[in-house]
């Protein structure tokens, strides 16, 4: 028998998994459901460390493990910050029904972008007659995408949004390296 | 001579059938699931969705239309069979709106059960966001062509049900689409009623009963309870 196993020094402590966080065009909703999986949180923070998220306030992501986006992308930061997290991510997870097929934002894609500026800040009683272009904000594109359509995606979690325990089960899957699959109850659309 | 068994195989399960039955009602009869959208069995089969796509004795074929026969070997839940299946249904919701959070089907829904049952994570291809009216003419039933995925079944049921022949299929292939029959194109100013059983076949969500979107809430609905194997299954059992 190889005895060589015990007599190699003890093992250092393993790396903890890095994971990075973002809404594009969302409603921060999937970021709740993932706060849904409530105590489970303290063994997540066991073997993850967050990077860039809305819980850390961390404004640029740096190289990371996992990547999860929710939202669709609909304005020039959205494009930015998706492509800074392909570029960071090892994983990329499209979490959500907006992020995985452009959801509520997208239900604009056939109206004309202009048509629907004008409609919202100059044809209604009480506002003012400009569409805000203030330098500050990102331009809108005309169509909005779901993140595939922009970045090649690793994984989709679909929901609107996705469950705690969805998100939990696809989580801890993919950290204990098995093909992570959703099946009846966990997988739905709504 | 022994008589021969009215038996096929389904995926190496032995499935009884009646003479004249095609695969997919014995199968449906015996409680398997083979994944289907445009069939229903009270219409005549038209095999026009292929989703029920089998492989009959090596020869692919639609489940819906070929009659059972002794002996078959009939194969299904294969994943080259479940994969073509899938790619089929993402092609069905790029092509139209289906925007399942936003839909009052959602979870009665056929094509969302069967694409939990092929779990189709995502739609894969390039969106069509196509602008499709909605018509609300009618004061008892509304049509969102959003969701329409062509199956014809209300085309079928209002001719030969209810004796109105009020739905057809206009248009060829990318430009297929549901059309009304009415000087206005409204349904509004046809002799639709709630009681016609063409208002109640509709697989998705594109012919919805007014008032009554919410009665059952969202979560406790049929494919939410069960998956559409399940619902298949139970449905065999009840029927006995």
């Amino acid at each position: 028998m190889d005895t060589q196993v015990s007599s190699q020094p003890q093992k250092v402590a393993k790396r903890k998994i890095r994971v990075a966080t973002t809404s594009l065009s969302g409603c921060f909703g999937c970021h709740m459901s993932l706060l849904d999986i409530d105590e489970r949180i303290l063994q997540l923070i066991e073997v993850v460390e967050f990077d860039r998220s809305p819980i850390t306030d961390i404004k640029h992501c740096g190289p990371c493990d996992i990547g999860l986006i929710e939202g669709s992308v609909c304005n020039s930061e959205n494009v930015h910050v998706l492509r800074e997290f392909r570029e960071n991510c090892n994983v990329l997870i499209a979490f959500g029904a907006c992020a995985v097929a452009g959801g509520l934002p997208a239900q604009r894609n056939h109206l004309d972008i202009g048509d629907a500026l004008r409609e919202v800040y100059c044809d209604r009683a009480g506002l003012g007659k400009q569409i805000p272009n203030d330098r500050e904000l990102p331009l809108l594109l005309d169509k909005v995408h779901p993140i595939n359509e922009v970045v090649r995606v690793d994984y989709f979690i679909p929901g609107c949004p996705p469950s705690g325990d969805t998100i939990w089960k696809f989580v801890t899957d993919l950290i204990a390296g098995h093909m992570p699959r959703l099946e009846h109850p966990l997988l739905k659309f709504d | 001579m022994s008589e021969i068994a009215n038996t096929f195989t389904l995926d190496g399960q032995i499935v009884h059938f009646t003479p004249g039955q095609t695969i997919l009602e014995a199968a449906l009869e015996a409680g398997l699931y083979i994944p289907h959208l445009c069939f229903n069995p009270e219409l005549k089969p038209h095999g026009s969705c292929k989703l029920c796509t089998v492989i009959v004795n090596g020869r692919s074929g639609s489940a819906c239309t070929i009659k059972a026969m002794p002996g078959q070997e009939v194969q299904s839940s294969t994943p080259e069979l479940d994969g073509r299946r899938r790619l089929q249904l993402q092609m069905i919701f790029v092509e139209g709106n289906h925007f399942c959070p936003g839909c009052e089907k959602s979870g009665n829904c056929k094509l969302q059960a069967v694409a939990y049952d092929l779990e189709m994570l995502n739609p894969h291809f390039p969106h069509f966001f196509p602008e499709r009216p909605i018509d609300a003419s009618h004061p008892d039933v509304m049509i969102d062509f959003n969701r329409c995925i062509l199956c014809e079944q209300c085309v079928q049921t209002s001719r030969d049900v209810d004796g109105k022949n009020i739905f057809a299929l206009a248009g060829r292939g990318m430009k297929s689409h549901l059309i009304i029959n009415s000087p206005s194109g409204k349904l509004g100013d046809t002799d639709f009623a709630l009681t016609d059983k063409a208002a109640h076949v509709c697989p998705v969500g594109a012919i919805l009963e007014k008032r009554v979107g919410y009665a059952k809430p969202i979560g406790e609905r049929i494919y939410d309870e069960k998956t559409i194997r399940e619902q298949v299954a139970a449905d065999a059992e009840g029927g006995l």
